[in-house]
C-alpha cells in the first residue's frame, strides 16, 4: 500500500480540474444497515484512498463504533497515520505539497457523497479508462480529465474505451442475449457509441469489483451523514409521539367547541 | 381570597399581567369562523420561536471564521450531542418558515386582510418579510459552503448595479474587496443579533396592531357590528381557550409534517439544503449552477428576466415594493374573495400559481423555454397588481352577509 502512494508521488502531475457533464449514472443501492459492506468499504477506503484524501470532519473512534469495529482492530488495520483513535481522520500529506504534485489538492471526501450523490461516486469509480494523453495514463468517463490516477486498477484491471459488443436485448424464443457492436449506433453527440470494457483482468472479476466499489460508496454515504440511521429511528418515535398526542388534542378542541355554532 | 389570588393581586398592582392576558387572550374576541388558512399565522410564530431557540444552541458550537465555520458546522453535525437535529431544525426550519409565511400572506390576499382598517398590519407584515429575507440570506452564508459563498457573491454584487456609488457600496457591505472572513463575521453579527431583534420587534407591532382592530375572517365582515348587551361581539369568541385549543390541533399536525421532513427528508432533494453547500467555500472555483434557495426563487427569476443588471435589480425591487402598497391598490368595496367577482377570484388563483412557477424557475437555469416562462410569469406578477385597482373598483360584487356564515 505504501509503495502505491510512493508511485503516485513519483509520477509527474499536471492537473486539469473539470467536472463531468450529463453522463448516465448507474444506480447504486445504498444500505447503511449492511455493516459488513460498510466495514469492507472502510477497509478499501483507508487502504486505497486515504493516502491522498482525508475525511477530516470524521473521527476514527466514531467510525469504529458506528461500524462495529473494535478499537484495537481499527488502530491496527485501518489507521495508518501516527494518530490516536479519538482524532479526526486527517492525512499526513500537506495540501501545499499535493497541490504541487497533482496540480490541485485532492479534496477531502467526508461529504463527497452528499455533494455528488451515491450514484455519481459509484459510477465514477468504475469509469476510469486508459488514455495515454493523460499524465497518469487514465481518464474518466464521468469526470473528464480528472487529475488522479486509477488507484483501484490493480483490482479492476485495465479498462479501455472503444467499440465492443454490447447486449441490446434478449431473443424472445431462446432467451439468449442479443449482442451488437456498440459503434453500430451513435451516442447523443452523433459520434460512434464507444463503451468501456476490460482489456486486462485485475485481481477481481467484474462483479466483485462492482461490489467493492459499492462498498466504498456505501461507506462514503455513511461518512457524509453518520447519524442517518439514528435520525430515522428517532424520527419514527417522534412521529409516533405526535400521532398519539393528536388524539387528546383533537378531543380537547372538540370538547371546547361543542357549544359554538 | 386564597394565596394565589393574593399573589396575583400583588403583581397586578405593579405589572398588568392579568389585564394584558385578558386584553390579548381571554377577552380578545376572534371571529368564530376562522378556517384552515388562519393556522399559518400561528405556524409562522412557531417557526420564529423554533429559529430563535435552535439558533441560540447552534451559536454555542459555531465558529464564525472563514477557516473554521465549515468545520464547526460538521462538528455540530457529528460531535455535538443531537447537534444534527438542532442544525436540521434550523436549516430545514428556514424553508418551513418561508413556506408558512407565504401561505399566511396568501390568506391575506384571499380574504382582504390588508384592507382598511388593517393596512398597518399588512405593512408591518411586509417589513417582517423583508427582514426575514435579509435574515435568511445572511444565515445561508454562515456554513461557508460553496453556495453560501457564491450565493453571497451574486446577491451582494446586485448592489454594484447602482450607478455611481455601486462599487463602493459593494466593498462597504463586504468589508473587504472579496467576500471573506470579514464578511462572514459581520453577517454572523447581523444574523444572530441585529436582525432577530428587529424581526421580534416587528412581530410585536404586527400583533399589537392586529389586536387593536381585531382579526379579519373568511367572510370579511366586521364582527364588532353586532354585540350582545355586555359588548361582546356575537360572532366572536375569546381567543383563549377556544383558539388556543384549536391552534394546538393545527400545531400537532404541522409538527408532524415538519418532523417528517427533518427526520426523513432533511435535504429536501437539494431544495432545503443544496448539495453544493456540502463543499467548503472556494473563491477560485465557481459552481456550475448557482441557484438561490427556493424561497427567493420568484424574485431571482424576475431579476434574471432583464438582460441589463441595473434593470433587473430595479424590477426585482419593484416586485417586492409593490406588495407594500397593496392595501391602496385594492379598491373593492368587499374584503373577502368570496364576495368579489369571478375575474378577481380567477386572477388571484392565477397569480398564486404563477408565483409558484416563478419560484420554481428561480432554482433552474435561465435558458430556453425557462427564460420565456420567466418573462410570462413576470408579466403576470406585475399585471395582477397593475390591473387590481381597475378590476376591484369596476367589477360587480356579491352582497356581503351581515353576520359570519361559518
Amino acid at each position: 500500500m505504501k509503495s502505491l502512494i510512493a508511485v503516485i508521488f513519483a509520477l509527474l502531475p499536471s492537473f486539469v480540474l473539470a467536472a463531468g457533464g450529463n453522463v448516465h449514472l448507474d444506480d447504486m443501492k445504498v444500505d447503511l444497515e449492511d455493516k459488513a459492506s460498510l466495514q469492507r468499504g472502510a477497509q478499501l477506503f483507508t487502504n486505497y484512498c486515504m493516502g491522498c484524501h482525508s475525511t477530516k470532519f470524521a473521527r476514527y473512534n466514531r467510525v469504529a463504533r458506528d461500524l462495529g469495529i473494535p478499537e484495537d482492530l481499527m488502530m491496527e488495520n485501518l489507521v495508518f497515520a501516527e494518530t490516536k483513535i479519538g482524532n479526526l481522520m486527517e492525512i499526513a500529506m500537506r495540501p501545499e505539497d499535493s497541490k504541487q504534485w497533482f496540480g490541485a489538492t485532492p479534496p477531502d471526501l467526508t461529504l463527497v457523497a452528499r455533494v455528488r450523490g451515491a450514484d455519481w461516486v459509484y459510477t465514477y469509480l468504475r469509469s476510469f479508462y486508459a488514455d495515454e494523453t493523460r499524465p497518469y495514463g487514465v481518464n474518466n468517463a464521468v469526470f473528464k480529465d480528472v487529475g488522479m490516477p486509477h488507484v483501484l486498477e490493480g483490482l479492476q484491471g485495465k479498462q479501455v474505451k472503444g467499440c465492443a459488443p454490447v447486449v441490446i436485448g434478449f431473443d424472445p424464443l431462446t432467451g439468449q442475449e442479443l449482442k451488437e457492436d456498440s459503434c453500430a449506433r451513435t451516442n447523443h453527440e452523433g459520434h460512434p457509441n464507444e463503451v468501456l470494457y476490460l482489456e486486462e483482468e485485475g485481481q477481481l472479476n467484474a462483479a466483485e469489483y462492482d461490489k467493492a466499489v459499492a462498498d466504498i460508496t456505501n461507506f462514503l454515504v455513511y461518512m457524509g451523514e453518520p447519524m442517518a440511521l439514528d435520525r430515522k429511528e428517532i424520527g419514527f418515535w417522534v412521529l409516533l409521539f405526535l400521532a398519539i398526542l393528536f388524539v387528546p388534542v383533537y378531543y380537547l378542541n372538540r370538547e371546547f367547541w361543542r357549544g359554538i355554532h | 381570597m386564597n394565596k394565589l389570588q393574593a399573589f396575583m393581586g400583588w403583581i397586578d398592582h405593579r405589572l398588568p399581567v392579568t389585564a394584558t392576558f385578558e386584553k390579548h387572550m381571554s377577552k380578545y374576541y376572534a371571529p368564530k369562523n376562522l378556517n384552515f388558512w388562519y393556522f399559518f399565522g400561528v405556524f409562522s410564530f412557531l417557526m420564529l420561536a423554533n429559529q430563535i431557540l435552535t439558533g441560540v444552541w447552534l451559536t454555542m458550537s459555531f465558529t464564525p471564521s472563514a477557516e473554521q465555520a465549515f468545520a464547526s458546522v460538521e462538528y455540530i453535525m457529528r460531535d455535538v450531542e443531537l447537534g444534527w437535529l438542532i442544525r436540521y431544525m434550523h436549516s430545514t426550519g428556514a424553508s418551513f418558515f418561508f413556506l408558512v409565511v407565504y401561505m399566511h400572506m396568501f390568506r391575506g390576499l384571499m380574504y382582504g386582510s390588508y384592507q382598511k382598517p388593517r393596512e398597518l398590519i399588512w405593512i408591518f407584515g411586509m417589513f417582517i418579510y423583508l427582514m426575514l429575507m435579509a435574515e435568511a440570506f445572511m444565515g445561508y452564508v454562515l456554513p461557508w459552503g460553496q453556495m453560501s459563498y457564491w450565493g453571497a457573491q451574486v446577491i451582494i454584487s446586485l448592489f454594484g448595479a447602482i450607478p455611481v456609488v455601486g462599487d463602493d457600496l459593494v466593498t462597504w457591505i463586504k468589508g473587504d474587496f472579496l467576500i471573506s472572513g470579514i464578511t462572514l463575521n459581520r453577517f454572523f453579527a447581523l444574523h444572530v443579533i441585529a436582525l432577530p431583534l428587529v424581526i421580534v420587534a416587528l412581530v410585536f407591532m404586527h400583533i399589537v396592531a392586529l389586536h387593536e382592530v381585531g382579526s379579519n375572517n373568511p367572510d370579511g365582515v366586521d364582527i364588532k357590528k353586532y354585540k350582545d348587551e355586555e359588548g361582546r361581539p356575537l360572532d366572536g369568541i375569546p381567543f383563549h381557550p377556544y383558539y388556543t385549543v384549536h391552534d394546538l390541533v393545527g400545531i400537532v399536525v404541522f409538527l408532524f409534517v415538519f418532523c417528517f421532513v427533518i427526520f426523513f427528508w432533511p435535504e429536501g432533494n437539494g431544495y432545503f439544503l443544496e448539495h453544493a453547500n456540502f463543499e467548503q467555500a472556494n473563491g477560485l472555483k465557481t459552481p456550475e449552477h448557482i441557484a438561490p434557495v427556493w424561497y427567493f426563487g420568484a424574485f431571482y427569476t424576475i431579476l434574471r428576466v432583464v438582460p441589463d443588471k441595473l434593470g433587473g435589480v430595479i424590477l426585482m425591487g419593484a416586485a417586492i415594493a409593490i406588495l407594500f402598497v397593496l392595501p391602496w391598490l385594492d379598491r373593492s368595496p368587499v374584503k373577502s374573495w368570496r364576495y368579489k367577482g369571478w375575474i378577481s377570484r380567477i386572477n388571484l388563483v392565477v397569480f398564486g400559481l404563477f408565483f409558484i412557477l416563478l419560484t420554481w424557475l428561480g432554482t433552474q437555469p435561465a435558458s430556453g423555454i425557462y427564460k420565456t416562462l420567466g418573462m410570462i410569469g413576470t408579466v403576470v406578477y406585475f399585471g395582477w397588481f397593475i390591473t387590481l385597482p381597475f378590476i376591484s373598483a369596476k367589477e360587480k360584487t356579491k352582497p356581503v352577509p351581515e353576520r359570519v356564515t361559518g
